[in-house]
C-alpha cells in the first residue's frame, strides 16, 4: 500500500517534469497543441460543403481532428519521443533508481490527458469563433466526451510506449510511426466521410481504436439523426467503449512485459 | 547483512551468441574500498560493470552486490537500488532542465536522500545551478552525472570512466569529491581509461583483459611493481648511459664516488603504472 502511494506521488511528480521538458521544446508545443486548429482552419476553408442537413464538413472535421488529436499526442508522440529517450540516455538513467515503471506510465499518461485538453479546447474555441462549431448542449453528451477523452487518451498512451519498442532509434522512430498514424486518419474517416471509404478501407479501419474514437466524437458533434448514416445505423457507443478498453488492456500487457529501458 | 563484502563475484560469464565477452571471473570488493577496473576497450569492463548494476543479465556465475542478486525484478530490486547509485558513460538526457531541478527531481526517487543544495556544492555547479543541461561543457555535464549518482547517499557508487573529458583542473577537484564520499564510507567502483585516476584513488585494481582478470593488487605492488628494478641513467664522456638495478641507492652511491660528487643528469626511474599496466595487457597481444 505504501509502495503505491509512492509509486502515484513520483507519477504525478514525472508528470510535472515532462511537462516542464515539453513545453521548453516550442516547436513540439506548437506542433501539437496547434497543429489540428491549423488542420481545421484548411479543412474547413476548402470544404464548404454540408454533408448532411445541418452538418457542415467542418463539424464532421472537428470530431475527427478531436479524435486524431488523441492517436497524435498519445501514441504518435510517444512512439518517437520515448526510442528518442533511450538514445539519450533518460530510460537507462531511471531504470538505476528506485522509480518504478509504472510511475513512469502515469506521468506519460498525464502528460497526454494535460495536452489533449489545451489542443481540444484550443479546437473547439477556434472552430466555434471562425467555423460556427456547434457545441453539444446536453450534459449526456458531454459525458459521453469526456470519458472518450479520457479513456481515449489512456488508450493512446498505452499503445504509443507499446509501441516504442518498435522504432530501432530515435532519429528513425518518426519515418515509422507518422505513415501509420496518417493512413489510420484516411481510413478512420478524419479526412473524409467514412461511409465514402470503400468498405475494405471500413473493415479494415474498425479493427484499430481511431475509427471508434472518431465515431464516439461524432456521436458527440453531430446531431442526433446523422446516426442513421453510419455503418451500423447507430453511434454503437457501448461497443466503441468495448473496443478501446480492449485495445487498452491489450497494449497495457505488451507494455509492462516488452517495455525496453535500453537499446540492444 | 553488514559483515558481507560490497561486492561478491564467483564464475562470472557472459556470452553474447558465440562471443565470450567475460569469461569466468572472480572478485571481492570490501566495503568502504575504493576499486578500479582497468582494461582496454572490448575487454569487458562494460559489461560486468553493467551486470552489477542490474542492466544485463550473466550467463553463469553468482553475483551478489549488497548481499543481492542485481537480476531480481520486483519491489526488492527497488528497495536494493535506494543504496547504489550508478553514473553511467556519456549521457545527453534531461537537456530541457537546469541542474537544480534534474537534482532535486531525482532525490525524490530515494528514501534518504542527500541535501539537494550541498550536493550541488560538492561537485562544483554552484555557478550553473540554474543552467540547462544542453548548456553545460563536458566536464560540467559529468558532473551533473555525478550529483545524480550520489544524490541517494549511495552505500555503493559505481563510476564508469567519470572523468574522460575533464580538463586537469576539473579532474583533481572530481577527485577530492571521490575522497570525501570515501571518508563518508561509500564503496567505490571505478572503470576508468587513466592510470593516474587509478593510482590517485584506488585502494585496488583488477586488470581486466579478453574477459578475464589478469591480477588483482594493490597501485603499489601491481605487476611486481614494488620489486621491479629502477631504470638509472646519467651522462658520461657525452653519452647517455643506463642500467637497470634492484638497488638504485648502491648504484647512485658508486656513481658519486667516481665522479666525484656531481652525477650529470642523473635520474632514477621506476616503471609507472602505465608503464605496468602497458606491458600486462601486451603480453596477450
Amino acid at each position: 500500500m505504501n509502495s503505491l502511494v509512492a509509486t502515484i506521488r513520483i507519477g504525478l511528480l514525472r508528470s510535472g517534469i515532462e511537462l516542464k521538458q515539453f513545453l521548453r521544446q516550442r516547436e513540439s508545443v506548437v506542433f501539437t497543441l496547434f497543429f489540428p486548429v491549423i488542420l481545421l482552419f484548411i479543412f474547413g476553408t476548402v470544404f464548404k460543403d454540408t454533408i448532411a442537413p445541418g452538418v457542415t464538413f467542418s463539424q464532421y472535421f472537428v470530431a475527427g481532428m478531436i479524435a486524431s488529436g488523441l492517436v497524435n499526442t498519445g501514441f504518435q508522440q510517444l512512439a518517437i519521443t520515448i526510442p528518442m529517450e533511450r538514445d539519450d540516455g533518460t530510460l537507462k538513467r531511471l531504470r538505476g533508481t528506485p522509480m518504478s515503471v509504472s510511475s513512469y506510465f502515469i506521468g506519460k499518461a498525464l502528460l497526454v490527458t494535460f495536452l489533449m485538453i489545451i489542443q481540444t479546447a484550443l479546437l473547439l474555441f477556434f472552430g466555434s469563433v471562425v467555423f460556427d462549431l456547434n457545441l453539444p448542449t446536453q450534459a449526456n453528451l458531454w459525458w459521453n466526451f469526456t470519458w472518450l477523452v479520457l479513456l481515449g487518451s489512456a488508450c493512446s498512451t498505452i499503445l504509443g510506449i507499446a509501441f516504442s519498442i518498435v522504432p530501432k532509434s530515435g532519429r528513425g522512430a518518426s519515418a515509422v510511426v507518422s505513415p501509420i498514424v496518417i493512413i489510420l486518419q484516411f481510413f478512420s474517416g478524419v479526412f473524409f466521410v467514412f461511409t465514402s471509404l470503400p468498405s475494405w478501407m471500413q473493415q479494415f479501419a474498425a479493427l484499430f481504436p481511431l475509427k471508434w474514437l472518431t465515431q464516439g466524437m461524432r456521436s458527440v458533434f453531430l446531431p442526433d439523426e446523422f446516426a442513421t448514416q453510419e455503418v451500423a445505423g447507430s453511434w454503437e457507443i457501448g461497443k466503441t467503449a468495448l473496443v478501446l478498453i480492449i485495445w487498452l488492456l491489450l497494449g497495457l500487457i505488451f507494455a509492462i512485459k516488452k517495455f525496453k529501458w535500453s537499446r540492444e | 547483512m553488514s559483515v558481507t563484502a560490497a561486492i561478491e563475484v564467483s564464475g562470472l560469464s557472459k556470452k553474447y551468441g558465440a562471443k565470450t565477452a567475460v569469461d569466468g571471473i572472480d572478485l571481492t570488493v570490501e566495503r568502504g574500498e575504493i576499486f578500479a577496473i582497468l582494461g582496454p576497450n572490448g575487454a569487458g569492463k562494460t559489461t560486468i560493470v553493467e551486470i552489477l548494476e542490474g542492466y544485463r543479465k550473466a550467463s553463469s556465475g553468482d553475483v551478489r552486490v549488497l548481499g543481492f542478486d542485481p537480476a531480481t525484478k520486483g519491489n526488492a530490486a527497488q528497495r536494493w537500488r535506494n543504496q547504489i547509485g550508478i553514473v553511467l558513460q556519456s549521457t545527453s538526457d534531461a537537456a530541457d532542465l537546469s541542474v537544480f531541478e534534474t537534482i532535486s527531481h531525482y532525490a525524490n526517487y530515494y528514501e534518504n536522500p542527500r541535501d539537494v543544495e550541498q550536493v550541488i556544492d560538492e561537485v562544483g555547479l554552484r555557478e550553473k545551478i540554474n543552467a540547462k543541461a544542453r548548456e553545460l561543457s563536458g566536464g560540467q555535464r559529468r558532473r551533473l552525472d555525478v550529483a545524480l549518482g550520489i544524490i541517494g547517499s549511495p552505500e555503493l557508487l559505481f563510476l564508469d570512466e567519470p572523468t574522460t573529458g575533464f580538463d586537469p583542473e576539473a579532474r583533481r577537484s572530481f577527485w577530492e569529491l571521490i575522497r570525501v564520499l570515501k571518508a563518508e564510507g561509500t564503496t567505490i567502483l571505478l572503470t576508468t581509461h587513466y592510470l593516474d585516476e587509478a593510482q590517485a584513488l584506488a585502494d585496488r585494481v583488477g586488470v581486466i583483459n579478453n574477459g578475464k582478470i589478469l591480477e588483482i593488487a594493490t597501485p603499489q605492488t601491481l605487476g611486481g611493481r614494488n620489486h621491479a628494478p629502477a631504470k638509472v641513467s646519467w651522462l658520461e664522456n657525452g653519452v647517455t648511459n643506463q642500467i637497470h638495478t634492484q638497488d638504485p641507492t648502491a648504484e647512485i652511491l658508486i656513481l658519486s664516488q667516481r665522479f666525484n660528487g656531481q652525477i650529470p643528469e642523473l635520474e632514477v626511474l621506476r616503471p609507472n603504472l602505465e608503464e605496468i599496466y602497458l606491458k600486462m595487457i601486451g603480453e596477450l597481444r
